[in-house]
């Protein structure tokens, strides 16, 4: 085997530094509107017992569509051009919902029932009491669910680069068109790095919002 | 007051949690709800807070139907602990007690404030604000459950079985406070327990209720314990009910006999001159310390050589506690003192006894064949 020449990525950093931004965008925000989304959504399959199995299993259904259909689908339903980056975020959003409605509604009934019960019987109303108690105490596991989302994002926005949508897996088709393994590991390499990061900045967010949880025992 | 006004709640599978249920809560007093599970205590506490609303009556909270009242906003009013406290994990001792004045609107500062108040009140001292639910013992959990729902000063307050996820030692010591924070605070309470003995210990009024949700009898703890209405309630209410009948009694003016003491630091030989008896009784200040029996000493007088099995009544304390001082004391000789704790002199279990049989039973209510005729009386 030949040793890798890395002069491809020092002449290319700057593109390649533009092409991870861009798969961050294309990845990152489909979490966050994904994740507000879910919360209502998961909330309602907690609080209603019927609706719960058509709002989880139909969430959950999304999941198995093909990336690459769903993404060439995308123009036809949005009315979008087929190169808009609004196509690879509605779908990526979809796979967020996928997993997060489940993941809310899960960390919604992680609460506590006698927290709960208080919480009412203090007098707060229900938006309050979602904002102020449930939410808080559901960030754990939520935060658990968008780390599954974040990396499962980060792999299937790659995929994009098939309808010639910029990012990262533009290095991983195009080198393997041209049987260049460095390119190729550029865009796995990268994409391994985002994710990480993504994995990262979620977990520090988390800790950051619920300090209650790393006092120490009771006395 | 809080009035129920055969109040029914019949769930959707079809069970009646409670059947036609009337009684009153007086102000400023303590109402127990008492009786198995499945007797619909807890659901008749719920349907005051509207945490469940009734199927039919009515329940009315100073003539104001709790059903007329938008639920969060009746819930501020109403001061509300449950069995493991459920504080909030996520917010500070602090945060945790300002929950209601914050719901209210009261600015932050304030709230805080108050929160500071309330807990110097329960007993939790300064430095405890700032600590996670996580790090606080169960009781100490309790506690700022009792405060976090005084914060308010809500006129009425709801405890759903508040201290019976606590040990045996702690929960006497926050039934014994909770009785002083009433006595100070004179909160209108409806207080739900399956503990017959807690029943006692802090009712003004007992209500005992069957399964299915009916109301067996409301009396005074002391005509409960002399007068169960049924086979249903005297076997609710236990064996030794004679006996803890007793801690409603006063002690009536006992014959004291003198008793011989030492104070601690005597030396053997005066503690063999003080007494011809087995037992010598040990006193610091004037107040008793334990028994010792002079014979077996070969050193001057330490704590650690007290015997400390008998218990101490005082003067006008229950007829219980007298009877039980005598019972326990290893010389037979119990220890009375006055209110500030100095030894007055000792008394014998069979002079006890003859207090007890001079003191006076509740008399039985003429109209008690039906329970819920006796609530006006214990009204106030």
């Amino acid at each position: 085997m030949k040793t890798l020449d890395l002069s491809y990525v020092s002449d290319n950093w700057s593109d390649i530094v533009h092409r991870a931004w861009q798969h961050a965008v294309l990845a990152g925000l489909p979490l966050l509107i994904g994740l507000a989304i879910a919360l209502p959504l998961g909330w309602w399959a907690r609080r209603s017992t019927r609706l719960r199995p058509f709002l989880i299993g139909g969430a959950g259904l999304l999941y198995t569509i093909p990336s690459l259909a769903l993404l060439i689908v995308m123009p036809v339903i949005l009315g979008t051009k087929i190169l808009s980056p609004w196509n690879v975020i509605v779908a990526m959003t979809l796979y967020t919902l996928a997993l997060l409605v489940r993941t809310v509604a899960d960390g919604l009934s992680a609460v506590p029932g006698d927290v709960e019960q208080a919480a009412t019987a203090m007098g707060y109303t229900p938006v309050k009491r979602f904002f102020g108690v449930d939410l808080p105490l559901a960030i754990p596991v939520i935060a658990g669910g968008l780390r599954v989302a974040a990396v499962s994002n980060v792999s299937i926005v790659s995929v994009a680069s098939l309808l010639g949508v910029s990012q990262l897996g533009y290095y991983i088709t195009n080198g393997y068109q041209r049987s260049y393994s460095i390119e190729v590991w550029v865009g796995i390499i990268g994409c391994l790095v985002l994710a990480l990061l993504f994995d990262l900045i979620i977990q520090l967010v988390s800790r950051a919002l619920t300090p209650w949880l790393r006092v120490r025992g009771a006395s | 007051m809080i009035r129920f006004e055969q109040v029914v709640k019949t769930f959707p599978d079809g069970t009646t949690a409670v059947d036609h249920l009337s009684l009153e809560a007086p102000t400023g007093k303590i109402t127990v709800l008492v009786g198995p599970s499945g007797c619909g205590k807890t659901t008749s506490l719920r349907m005051i807070n509207r945490m469940i609303d009734p199927t039919g009556g009515r329940i009315l909270i100073d003539d104001q139907d709790v059903m007329d009242v938008d639920a969060p906003k009746l819930r501020r009013g109403i001061g509300y602990v449950i069995q493991h406290a459920g504080l909030f994990p996520h917010r500070t001792v602090a945060d945790n007690v300002a929950t209601v004045p914050l719901l209210l609107g009261t600015p932050k500062a304030e709230a805080k404030e108050r929160a500071h108040e309330v807990l110097e009140l329960v007993g939790l001292p300064g430095d405890f604000a700032d600590r996670y639910p996580a790090q606080l013992s169960g009781g100490q959990q309790q506690r700022v459950g009792v405060a976090r729902a005084l914060a308010a000063d809500p006129p009425v307050m709801l405890m759903d079985e508040p201290f019976s996820a606590v040990d045996p030692v702690v929960r006497d010591q926050l039934q014994d406070e909770f009785l002083r924070l009433q006595s100070e605070l004179g909160k209108t309470i409806v207080f739900v327990t399956h503990d017959i003995d807690e029943a006692i210990k802090l009712g003004d009024q007992v209500a005992v209720m069957r399964v299915g949700g009916k109301l067996a009898q409301l009396a005074e703890p002391a005509y409960l314990l002399a007068h169960p209405i049924d086979d249903f309630v005297s076997d609710f209410i236990g064996r030794d009910r004679g006996y803890r009948a007793l801690s409603f009694t006063e002690s009536p003016r006992l014959p004291l006999a003198p008793e011989p003491s030492v104070a601690l630091g005597a030396t053997v030989d005066e503690a063999r001159a003080a007494t011809g008896d087995d037992w010598l009784l040990v006193v610091a200040d004037g107040r008793p310390q334990g028994w010792i029996e002079p014979e077996r000493i070969t050193a001057p007088i330490e704590q650690g050589m007290l015997h400390r099995g008998g218990t101490v009544a005082t003067e006008h304390g229950p007829l219980r506690a007298a009877l039980d001082a005598a019972l326990s004391s290893p010389s037979r000789r119990g220890v009375i003192v006055d209110d500030d704790g100095k030894l007055l002199g000792t008394v014998r279990a069979h002079q006890v006894l003859s207090a007890i049989e001079r003191a006076d039973r509740p008399e039985v209510h003429e109209e008690d064949i039906a329970p819920t005729e006796s609530v006006g009386e214990a009204a106030p």
